[in-house]
């Protein structure tokens, strides 16, 4: 071991919920306030690295405000062994990942985490999976941590049990095992064709392709898409999103938020390196594609809002709103011109994550009003064998009922209804806004008159936000002002974690500008892959850097293989 | 050898996909297992096809690369076949909560009739 070296930072958001997922399976079940605390401090742990992780993302003055870390696994030199990469995008992804964590656990600890076994366990090992994800830059690798965070989101999916979420659930499995296999698919193509791996090797590849594997690396790429976007909640193959999440627990679901937005960061990752400008005849691969895919899921997701008669569908297709959006953006980028929307883009992803994080929490709050959930809670409750729900670890905390409560969760809702659907003042409005103005820049699509594309993308981006408004505020009056039933009791750890997340909305809209030049200085740098190319390929070896015989090398844990 | 093979990936993907579509439970985890094989042999087969090749090179000795496979796929379809493993039992779990709690076998927990 070569001495507890700063860079180690850079795998401590895999290894630090591994260790604590595994530590806690050690636990009995019943030592439910022990467990939170550690899942907690893992989560707090996890968000002070990420701010630490991107800070040095940030870089200094000297390097452009873009400096890159690299971590070799194992010590193997760069294009042979598995790399973690840190660049301003994967730190801001790991940050909003323990940004949501932590309020979904706090929410759990009311009531979730004990309806069925290893809560904490299942979600630390979820966001190991989705941190993996975002830090690696080998592509079988990433099926690895795909794989982790599938598997562990399918016991937090069906936590709870009851015959709707099994039922939910089955699907769930089964359209992610077909869809892993796609990967698997485009991964091994993309071996036979290339012969490499690693992203970056790949992208250096890409130029001399000869002609004749040159349409079976598209195809590759198309089967690999068809994968992320499965994953990412796109039409058509997004069917299955709305029922899972709405039968997810509240907290499972804010988290699921995230889950999506793996689909398209890896989207994002891979289409910035392979097809952008630096992709020689590959350029622009996909982007049409994309576009259309984006607008299609749009008007798809839009009348899902509209549609839908609760509110955990709501949340649902609000989640698929935010990913078409993006994935239109994401094509009109590589498609060239459009890259300054990415900055507005990503600023909307975060706005949009948080918000609908908070609308699956209140979801469950608001509909226990109507008794649907609490008789299905009591019902699970009974048949997993759970002696009581106020066993010894709770007595203390049953039955807060707070004064005023519904006020505070109707003043949250408005504002994530706010957010949601893109008015002022509040952040979703200021990156649609910052999304759209860059779209229609003369310097944006097709230098000089916006593209008629670009027209249809504005359109359905405000008329999904229309939908979106008129939808929450249907189900506002009818939650707030319709029903004469007492307010059930809301336990004081439900409404923290809901306010949490729309103070953090608020903060979002005040400190917007400096947020606002992390997301476009970041959209600089996905559109310069050399940068984060060049950097792979020369990462040093330990061994290199440190002559003497102090080089170790170091124990290789998370090798994934 | 690459007509047999390309043959066998294709009758089990082919067989895969159709089960997959059955309406039934045990039909669609025999699918999902079928595909699976499918594409290990595809995985297996992008790391090229040889012959008395090993994957392995020794530690002293010639290291002469046309004498060997390509290990990479080798250790793909390894980690490949542990996961769609653990994956599959999994779904063999749920699958059998869902009869336990519906009573039925179908995927949507209903009878369609």
């Amino acid at each position: 071991m070569a001495g507890a070296s700063p860079e180690h930072l850079m795998i401590a958001p895999i290894v630090i919920p591994m260790v604590v997922g595994a530590l806690m399976l050690l636990y009995d079940d019943r030592q439910r306030r022990a467990k939170m605390i550690m899942s907690l401090g893992s989560a707090v742990a996890m968000l002070i690295v990420a701010i630490e992780l991107l800070s040095r993302a940030k870089g200094s003055e000297l390097t452009g405000g873009n400096s890159i870390g690299f971590y070799l696994l194992g010590d193997w030199a760069s294009p042979f062994g598995i790399v973690l990469v840190v660049d301003r995008l994967s730190a801001m992804m790991l940050l909003l990942t323990s940004i949501v964590a932590i309020p979904a656990l706090i929410y759990a600890s009311a009531g979730w985490q004990g309806q069925g076994q290893h809560f904490h366990s299942i979600f630390q090992f979820m966001i190991m999976g989705v941190n993996g994800a975002f830090l690696t830059g080998d592509l079988f690798n990433l099926f690895v941590f795909f794989e982790i965070l599938l598997a562990a989101s399918y016991g937090l999916m069906l936590h709870g049990s009851g015959q709707l979420r099994v039922r939910a659930g089955l699907h769930y499995i089964a359209i992610n095992l077909i869809g892993a296999l796609l990967f698997l698919i485009g991964v091994s193509l993309i071996y036979g064709v290339t012969g490499t791996l690693n992203m970056a090797d790949l992208a250096t590849r890409i130029v001399n392709i000869s002609e004749a594997d040159r349409p079976m690396l598209h195809a590759a790429a198309g089967v690999l898409g068809i994968a992320f976007l499965i994953k990412a909640g796109a039409w058509p193959l997004a069917f299955w999103l709305p029922p899972t999440y709405q039968a997810a627990p509240a907290p499972v679901g804010a988290m699921f938020a995230i889950l999506t937005k793996v689909g398209i960061y890896v989207i994002l990752r891979m289409t910035m390196l392979l097809f952008g400008e630096s992709g020689g005849l590959s350029a622009g691969f996909g982007s049409e594609v994309l576009i259309a895919v984006g607008l299609l899921s749009l008007i798809y997701a839009t009348a899902g809002v509209m549609t839908s008669q609760s509110l955990g569908r709501m949340a649902g297709y609000s989640v698929q709103v935010t990913s078409a959006t993006l994935i239109a953006v994401i094509g009109f980028a590589i498609g060239g011109g459009g890259m300054a929307m990415l900055g507005g883009a990503m600023y909307y992803m975060i706005a949009s994550t948080l918000a609908t994080a908070a609308l699956f929490l209140l979801d469950e709050v608001l509909q226990r009003r109507q008794g649907g959930i609490a008789a299905i809670l009591a019902l699970t409750a009974d048949a997993y064998g759970v002696e009581t729900p106020e066993d010894d670890t709770e007595a203390g905390e049953v039955g807060i009922t707070i004064p005023g409560v519904l006020t505070v969760l109707a003043i949250s809702f408005f504002a994530v209804a706010i957010v949601l659907s893109g008015m002022p003042p509040l952040p979703g409005f200021i990156g649609k806004f910052a999304m759209l103005s860059s779209g229609l820049n003369p310097s944006g699509l097709g230098r000089g008159e916006p593209a008629p594309i670009m027209w249809l993308f504005v359109f359905l981006v405000v008329l999904s936000g229309f939908a979106t408004m008129i939808a929450l505020v249907r189900i506002g009056m009818q939650t707030f002002w319709g029903d004469d039933e007492p307010m059930a009791k809301v336990r004081l750890q439900e409404v923290i974690p809901i306010v949490g997340l729309v103070v953090l909305l608020v903060l979002m809209a005040v400190r917007a500008h400096p947020l606002m030049r992390y997301t476009e200085i970041t959209a600089r740098a996905l559109a310069r892959p050399t940068i984060y190319i060049d950097g792979v390929i020369t990462a040093p070896r330990v061994e290199d850097k440190q002559v003497p015989a102090a080089a170790a090398p170091m124990p290789e844990g998370e090798n994934g293989a | 050898m690459e007509h047999v093979l390309a043959a066998a990936i294709g009758v089990l993907v082919a067989s895969g996909v159709w089960l997959v579509l059955r309406p039934r439970t045990f039909q669609v985890i025999i699918g999902l297992c079928l595909l699976s094989y499918g594409v290990n042999l595809f995985i297996f087969a992008m790391g090229r096809l040889w012959v008395d090749k090993a994957p392995i090179m020794e530690k002293n000795g010639v290291i002469d690369p046309s004498q060997f496979a390509d290990p990479v796929p080798q250790a793909l379809v390894l980690t490949a076949i542990v996961i769609s493993f653990a994956t599959t039992a999994l779904f063999l779990v749920v699958m059998m909560v869902s009869r336990g709690l519906t009573g039925t076998d179908h995927v949507d927990g209903k009878e369609s009739n």
